[in-house]
C-alpha cells in the first residue's frame, strides 16, 4: 500500500502483521552526486545530486519553476517526540523537506537499562528503543522512502550498557547507522569504563556486518564543556581513539563518521576559530567520513539566533566538506522540540547547502595564514596523547580526568571529569575468556574457540539470525497499559469524529505558539503576556522566549498554551477557491472584445514587481491573453488612476499596494472609488487592487470591485476579468 | 586527578616544532594506534553479559530468554565458557533443539549437565 500524499499514513496499517515484516535494505547509503555543472531549471550546479520524486521546496522556489535542487551530502533530521507513532509523521515531513537520514533519539535512561526492552512504553525525550519501534519506524521509512523516491538511513544510538545486543538488534531491524563510541559511556553516561570498550569491540564488528555508518560521540565534550572552544585538543584525540579502535576491530574508514561540531559561535570570533579547527581535522583524518552536526553549545531559547548559528556552520561544512550535515531544531534550546522546527532545521541546512553551490572552487585557503594554528591544534593533541601513554593509557587517563577539562591542553583547569577504571555502573562484569570460550555465530568479535572446518560460525546451530531472519523472535508488547494501541485510541476517535486540533508534537497535545510584543519591562512584559494568554482563555501558558527589545520601552515574547477546545472539520467554511477560466476561452474572449487598462502603484509605493507580473506577457501576464495595458508608473496619485482610465478610455484600472502603513492602503482604494463616483465614471469601471496584504473581502470593503493577494498569477485576474466583463456584456 | 597547570606548550611542544606536517600527522595516529591496542587486546581476551545475551539473540532467542540463561550461567561462574557454547552443547547432550534446550534451562533443567559438561566448576565472575 504505497502512501498518498492527501492521506495521513496509518500508524494501524504500520502495525498490521509487523511480526512478519523484514526491512527491505540494510546498510548505510550516501546520495548519488550529479557532475559538476548539472543544469535544474534556469541554472547550473556543481553539488548536488538525484532529484526527488515528491519534496516542498524551498519558500522562494516558485519564482523558479518550483525546483528543489538537493544537496549532495546526507541531511539529517534528529526526532525526538517520545512516542514513536507521532515520530513517524515528523519523519515524512522532515524526508519532505529533503531529510534522508532520521535520527531517533532514545528515552532519558536507555543507557543504563541492561538488556533490551520491549513493546512500545512511551519515552522522555526520546523513545525507548525496543524492537517493535524499531521494525514500526523502519516500516514506515521504508514507504516515506518510496513516496519521496530516495533512500532514507534510519538512525540511534549502540550506546549505553546493552550495546552488544542493541547492535545485533539494529542489525537485524535494518537500522542504517548508529552513534557508538565507548568513550561517550565513560565520560557521559558513567559506565564503566573497561566493560564500555569491551562491549564496544563486539558491537562495532556487529555493525560493521551491516555496513551501518558509525558516529562518535566526541562532540559531545563540546557540548558539555564550560569553555567549550578550549576542548579543541582534546576533540582531536577523542575522535583518534574511537576511529583507531574502531578500525582495529574491524570497521572500514569509509564507515565511520566523524561527529564533528563548530566548536564556537558569536559573539565570540567564531568563524575563524571553528574554520581551523575544521581544517585541522580534515587534514587528520583522510578517508573518515565527517558528520557535520551544529552546535548545540551556545543554542539559546532564540530560534533566530539558533538559525543564524546554523547557518555559519553550514557554512563550515561547505568551505571545508561534509559527507552528512546534520540538523538540531532550532528549538532545542527551548528544550520543545517540534515538528515545525525539525522541518525548519532541514530548511536552513538545505538552503545553506544549496546557497553556497560550487563555493569552494571559487576560494582558496591562505595557509600561509593558518598553518600555525592548525600545527598548533595538531601539537596540542599529539602531547595529550603522549602524557595518557605516560601515565598508563586510556583508563588511568580517563581515572586522571584529563577529559572535558576546560583548559586548553597542556592548559589544565583540574575540573576534567573522573572515571575510575573499576567504577561505574557495570564494574566488575567484564571476564577473560576460557581458551575454549566459544560463540556459534557470525560477525563475533574475539577470541572464539570454533571446530575447524566451518564455513561460517552458525552452521553450528544451523544458521543465526543475521543469515536466518526467520530465528528472529518478535515481542509484541510487554506492558498493556502503556503502549501505542492505547495511545492511539483516543487519536482516532478525534480522527473519526473529524475532531481537529493543533499539535506540536503528539496528535491532539493542543499546543499553539503566540508572540507578542509588550511595551513594558521584562518583568512586567512577561506578567502581562501570561495574563493575555489566560484571558483568551488558553491553558498552561508559559513564556519560551523573550527579546528585550530595550529596557522599558518593550520586550518581545514568544508562548506556548494549550486550546481548550477541538474544532468539528466538517463545519469549517473553506475560502472559495479562485474559479480558472480555460486559456482559449480567455483568448478568444479578448479578441472578441478588446479590453483596455490601466495599472500603476499607488500612492507612495514603489514595488512593482507585483503588478509587473500580473500585466507583463513574459511573466504570463493578462498582456499575453491580449488585453493592452497602460502602465502609469509607481507611486501613482489616485486622481491620476481615474484621469488615465478616462482619456484612454480603459474598463479596467488595476491598482498595486503594497504599503499598509497606517492602513495607507485602504485610504487609498477608498479614495480612488470616490473619485470615480465623482467623476461620474464609477459605473463603468472595474477598479481591482492587488498586493500582499489585499484580501478579496478588504478590497471590495474599501469601495473595489475585487482585490487579490500573495500568490496572484495573470490567469487569476484575467479569469476574473472574463466573467465579470461578461456578465456586464450580456 | 590532574591537577591545574598552566599552558606549557611553548616548552612541552619544542620537539614537535621540528616535524613535517606529514611527520606530525603520522604521529598523531602512531599514538592512537598505541592507545587503542591495549583496549583491543582487552576486548579480544574478555566478555560481559551483555554480549553473550547478543550471541543468544543471534542463535534466535528473545530478549528475556537470553538474560534469564545468561544470568544463571554468570551465577553458576560459567560465563567465560560462552553462553552459545553452553546451550549449544546442552541442546546436543540432550537431543533438544536449541530453543528447546534453553528455554528447558530456563525452567531449571540440564544445569547438572552443563556443569558436568564444563568442568570448570565454580569460578570468581568479578576481576
Amino acid at each position: 500500500m504505497p502512501l498518498d500524499k492527501k492521506v495521513k499514513i496509518s500508524i494501524k496499517a504500520i502495525l498490521e502483521n509487523l511480526d512478519e515484516y523484514r526491512p527491505k535494505r540494510k546498510g548505510w547509503t550516501w546520495r548519488r552526486s550529479l557532475p559538476k555543472g548539472t543544469g535544474v531549471g534556469y541554472f547550473s550546479y556543481d553539488q548536488i545530486s538525484e532529484p526527488i520524486k515528491n519534496s516542498v521546496p524551498l519558500p522562494a522556489a516558485h519564482y523558479f519553476n518550483g525546483i528543489d535542487p538537493q544537496p549532495d551530502c546526507v541531511i539529517t533530521s534528529e526526532i525526538a517526540s517520545g512516542r514513536f507513532e507521532d515520530d513517524i509523521r515528523r519523519m515524512r515531513m522532515a524526508a519532505w523537506h529533503g531529510a534522508d537520514h532520521i535520527m531517533v533519539i532514545r528515552t532519558l535512561g536507555q543507557s543504563h537499562i541492561d538488556g533490551l526492552i520491549e513493546g512500545t512504553p512511551e519515552g522522555i525525550g526520546g523513545i525507548p528503543i525496543t524492537r517493535k519501534q524499531l521494525r514500526a519506524s523502519r516500516k514506515a521509512l521504508d514507504l516515506i522512502e518510496e513516496e519521496v523516491g530516495r533512500p532514507i538511513n534510519f538512525h540511534s544510538y549502540v550506546s549505553g550498557i546493552a550495546g552488544p545486543e542493541i547492535a545485533v538488534l539494529f542489525a537485524e531491524e535494518g537500522v542504517n547507522g548508529a552513534h557508538q563510541d565507548p568513550q561517550y559511556n565513560v565520560l557521559y553516561r558513567g559506565i564503566n569504563p573497561i566493560r564500555s570498550f569491551v562491549d564496544a569491540a563486539v558491537a562495532k564488528k556487529i555493525m560493521a556486518s551491516s555496513e551501518m555508518l558509525q558516529i562518535d560521540g566526541a562532540h559531545n565534550a563540546n557540548a558539555s564543556a564550560k569553555r567549550a572552544w578550549k576542548v579543541m585538543p582534546e576533540l582531536l584525540v577523542q575522535h583518534a581513539i574511537n576511529c583507531a579502535y574502531s578500525v582495529k576491530v574491524g570497521m572500514k574508514k569509509e564507515s565511520i563518521a566523524l561527529s564533528t561540531v563548530p566548536p564556537v559561535s558569536a559573539p565570540a570570533p567564531e568563524f575563524k576559530m571553528n574554520f581551523i579547527y575544521a581544517l585541522t581535522l580534515r587534514e587528520l583524518f583522510k578517508g573518515y567520513k565527517f558528520r557535520a552536526q551544529m552546535n548545540t553549545r551556545y543554542i539559546e531559547s532564540d530560534l533566530m539566533d539558533a538559525t543564524r548559528i546554523h547557518v555559519l556552520d553550514t557554512l563550515v561544512s561547505r568551505l571545508t566538506s561534509a559527507d552528512v550535515q546534520s540538523t538540531i531544531t532550532p528549538d532545542e534550546g527551548r528544550n520543545v522540540p517540534w515538528h515545525v522546527n525539525s522541518v525548519k532545521g532541514v530548511e536552513t541546512a538545505k538552503h545553506t547547502l544549496i546557497a553556497l553551490d560550487g563555493i569552494k572552487d571559487l576560494l582558496k585557503v591562505d595557509y600561509d595564514q593558518a598553518r600555525p594554528e592548525i600545527r598548533e591544534l595538531k601539537m596540542r593533541a599529539i602531547l595529550f596523547m603522549e602524557e595518557m601513554l605516560e601515565v598508563g593509557g586510556y583508563f588511568e587517563a580517563a581515572e586522571d580526568a584529563f577529559f572535558v577539562d576546560n583548559g586548553c591542553y597542556p592548559e589544565r583547569s583540574g575540573d576534567g571529569i573522573a572515571r575510575p577504571k573499576n567504577g561505574g555502573i557495570g564494574a566488575h562484569t567484564v571476564i577473560p575468556r576460557d581458551p575454549d570460550y566459544m560463540a556459534p555465530v557470525c560477525d563475533h568479535f574475539g577470541i572464539n574457540a570454533l571446530p575447524d572446518g566451518l564455513e561460517k560460525p552458525c552452521e553450528l546451530i544451523d544458521g543465526c539470525t543475521f543469515h536466518n531472519a526467520d530465528k528472529i523472535q518478535f515481542i509484541d508488547e510487554f506492558d498493556e497499559t502503556d503502549c501505542v494501541s492505547k495511545r492511539l485510541d483516543p487519536v482516532l476517535e478525534d480522527r473519526s469524529a473529524n475532531a481537529l486540533q493543533p499539535e506540536v508534537e503528539w496528535a491532539g497535545d493542543a499546543w499553539i505558539q503566540l508572540d507578542m510584543t509588550i511595551p513594558d519591562n521584562e518583568e512586567y512584559a512577561e506578567a502581562a503576556a501570561i495574563e493575555i494568554a489566560r484571558r483568551l482563555n488558553l491553558e498552561e501558558p508559559s513564556v519560551l522566549s523573550k527579546t528585550v527589545l530595550h529596557p522599558s520601552e518593550g520586550v518581545y515574547l514568544e508562548l506556548k498554551a494549550r486550546l481548550p477546545f477541538k474544532l468539528d472539520r466538517d463545519t469549517l467554511q473553506l475560502p472559495e477557491k479562485p474559479h480558472l477560466v480555460e486559456e482559449d476561452e480567455i483568448f478568444d474572449f479578448f479578441e472578441k472584445n478588446p479590453l483596455n487598462v490601466v495599472a500603476g502603484t499607488v500612492g507612495n509605493d514603489e514595488h512593482s514587481v507585483g503588478i509587473r507580473e500580473i500585466l507583463d506577457v513574459k511573466h504570463g501576464g493578462i498582456e499575453k491573453y491580449g488585453v493592452k495595458y497602460a502602465y502609469l508608473g509607481t507611486s501613482v496619485q489616485p486622481e491620476k488612476f481615474i484621469d488615465a482610465a478616462i482619456e484612454t478610455n480603459a474598463r479596467v484600472v488595476l491598482i498595486s499596494t503594497i504599503v499598509t502603513h497606517n492602513d495607507v492602503h485602504v485610504a487609498n482604494m477608498k479614495k480612488i472609488h470616490e473619485l470615480a463616483i465623482e467623476k461620474g465614471v464609477r459605473e463603468g469601471l472595474l477598479l481591482i487592487a492587488g498586493g500582499t496584504q489585499i484580501t478579496s473581502d478588504l478590497a471590495v470593503s474599501a469601495g473595489m470591485d475585487a482585490g487579490f493577494g500573495r500568490g496572484t498569477q495573470g490567469i487569476h485576474v484575467a479569469s476574473y476579468l472574463v466573467r465579470t466583463l461578461g456578465r456586464r456584456n450580456t | 586527578m590532574a591537577k591545574p597547570r598552566s599552558d606549557d606548550l611553548e616548552r612541552r611542544g619544542a620537539k614537535l616544532r621540528k616535524m613535517t606536517e606529514e611527520e606530525l600527522d603520522s604521529y598523531f595516529w602512531e599514538l592512537a594506534d598505541k592507545i587503542a591496542e591495549p583496549l583491543v587486546d582487552l576486548a579480544r581476551t574478555h566478555t560481559s553479559p551483555s554480549i553473550e545475551r547478543s550471541v543468544l539473540l543471534r542463535m534466535g532467542f528473545n530478549s528475556l530468554q537470553a538474560k534469564e540463561i545468561v544470568m544463571r550461567i554468570a551465577d553458576l561462574g560459567l560465563l567465560g565458557k560462552g553462553a552459545g557454547n553452553i546451550v549449544l552443547r546442552g541442546s546436543q547432550e540432550t537431543g533438544s533443539s536449541i530453543i528447546e534446550a534453553g528455554e528447558e534451562m530456563i525452567d531449571g533443567k540440564h544445569w547438572d549437565t552443563v556443569e558436568h559438561l564444563f568442568k570448570g566448576g565454580k569460578r570468581d565472575a568479578s576481576r
